[in-house]
């Protein structure tokens, strides 16, 4: 069960898209699986051939667990010398264990038959005189209480284990709002560019001029990502939040990132979101400004190092050239994690996306 | 098409875009983004999709004539007649 972001604790398979003796190839589907953050398909990381499904659809089991067993491309196994039973310990996987629990079986007095003795989920229907335990349904509490549920969990965590700091710049979106317009008359409308892709791309390119922010912390130590994953945050139709990762944001032309986008966006509220998009992201994006908010003080996603924030867009005095004009600026902020970087970097990487959306024609 | 038939295209689009809408508590005469919770990005899927259902072309700087249900209805049967 893969971990889908630092709030996943468990995962509910929903249901398998290959079966044992297929062959699948990295990025491949294999699986569904439901979240607090919805349904997920779960993607491949190997190519191979399926030998063993090891859990059964409807079955809820903790992240890290071992879902099929596939046989990697070039692999020539080796079958390992059966491990002798070690006394007093009862050998059981997790789900047999669950499952154990579920119909009050006792793992001690059953005999396994599984590798080196282990108890398998068979042992234990057997044990108990069960049938199979039908499929539950996985929502056992309101969704919108679990989502709140984790994402509570995981912004507690980033508050009490990130020290956070906090930056905000006004930046003038007047060149970038003509741009925008100028070059929407131009495209079908299928094809037309929202700003706030304009935004991502910038934040995006940015990130390539201060790469410390674009990252994830592990251990005691934060790991660079050479890649730029761009979580968006997408809020979803009655309640909650997801923020699926942009890949390679920076490197997708604004029609791409578009398309993409608007794809990503779709699949969040409808489901069918995939498992790389919610591991991935190296720094999140979150506006705000279409609900009237001016500054937003985002609170990061860990392992994330970093969230960028951009708020309405507003008409305001503005000085150019010694005059004072009116012009449409937007709030940016970002909230960065001291254990990585400092004001300083983090104020030349905003003053980076300032540069970039004056010239949005290159972005 | 009549205005009824148009009237019914924007409804169902809309439907597709925000599923919670109930159609018929839809007021014609308020923004669409009063009643319902709508971003740039619903915007847009909107326009697309009564680009496709209407085979009509509408330009950005329109976007505003499309803020309600009446507005609507009124801006396409106008361009969809050619005198938009």
């Amino acid at each position: 069960m893969p971990i889908l972001g630092a709030d996943m604790s468990a995962g509910t398979l929903v249901a398998w898209r290959k079966k044992p003796g297929d062959g699948v190839k990295r990025g491949d589907i294999i699986a569904t699986v439901e979240t607090d953050k919805g349904v997920i398909d779960v993607e491949i990381f190997v190519s191979g051939v399926i030998e063993e499904m090891l859990v059964q659809p409807g079955a809820t089991v903790p992240t890290g667990t071992v879902l099929a067993i596939i046989r990697e491309e070039g692999f020539r196994p080796v079958a390992p010398p059966p491990a002798p039973p070690v006394p007093g310990r009862v050998r059981i996987s997790p789900l047999a264990k669950k499952l154990a629990a579920e119909l009050g079986v006792d793992p001690a007095t059953v005999r396994g038959t599984g590798p080196g003795g282990a108890i398998t989920r068979e042992d234990i229907e057997g044990a108990a005189g069960a049938k199979p335990a039908p499929a539950r349904p996985a929502v056992e509490m309101d969704r919108q209480a679990r989502m709140r549920q984790t994402i509570g969990a995981a912004m507690a965590r980033s508050k009490r284990e990130i020290p956070h700091y906090y930056l905000s710049t006004a930046i003038d979106v007047q060149r970038a709002l003509a741009w925008l317009t100028e070059e929407n008359g131009r495209r079908p409308v299928a094809d037309r560019l929202l700003y706030g892709v304009l935004l991502i791309k910038a934040v995006a390119l940015a990130l390539r001029e201060v790469p410390e922010l674009n990252g994830v912390w592990v251990g005691d130590r934060v790991v660079p990502s050479e890649a730029v994953h761009v979580g968006v945050a997408i809020s979803l139709r009655g309640g909650g939040v997801v923020a699926p990762a942009l890949h390679d944001a920076d490197r997708q032309s604004l029609g791409d990132l578009m398309r993409n986008f608007r794809d990503l966006v779709q699949r969040a509220r409808a489901g069918g979101l995939r498992s790389s998009e919610l591991s991935d992201p190296t720094i999140t994006v979150t506006s705000l400004g279409e609900q009237g908010v001016e500054t937003v003080f985002g609170i990061i996603y860990p392992p994330q190092v970093a969230i960028v924030g951009f708020g309405k867009i507003v008409e305001r005095p503005w000085s150019v050239e010694g005059r004072i004009v009116s012009r449409p600026l937007v709030t940016a902020t970002l909230s960065a994690d001291h254990r990585v970087t400092d004001g300083h970097r983090g104020g030349l990487f905003l003053a980076a996306v300032d540069r970039l959306l004056q010239e949005p024609g290159r972005l | 098409m009549t205005k009824d038939e148009i009237r019914a295209t924007v409804l169902r689009v809309l439907g597709e875009i925000a599923p919670e809408a109930d159609p018929a508590s839809i007021k014609p005469d308020v923004g669409f983004r009063e009643q319902v919770d709508l971003d740039s990005m619903d915007l847009l899927n909107f326009v697309i999709g009564l680009h496709s259902a209407l085979n009509v072309e509408i330009p950005e700087a329109d976007y505003p004539k499309l803020a309600t249900l009446d507005g609507c209805v009124q801006y396409l049967m106008a361009i969809r007649e050619g005198a938009a």
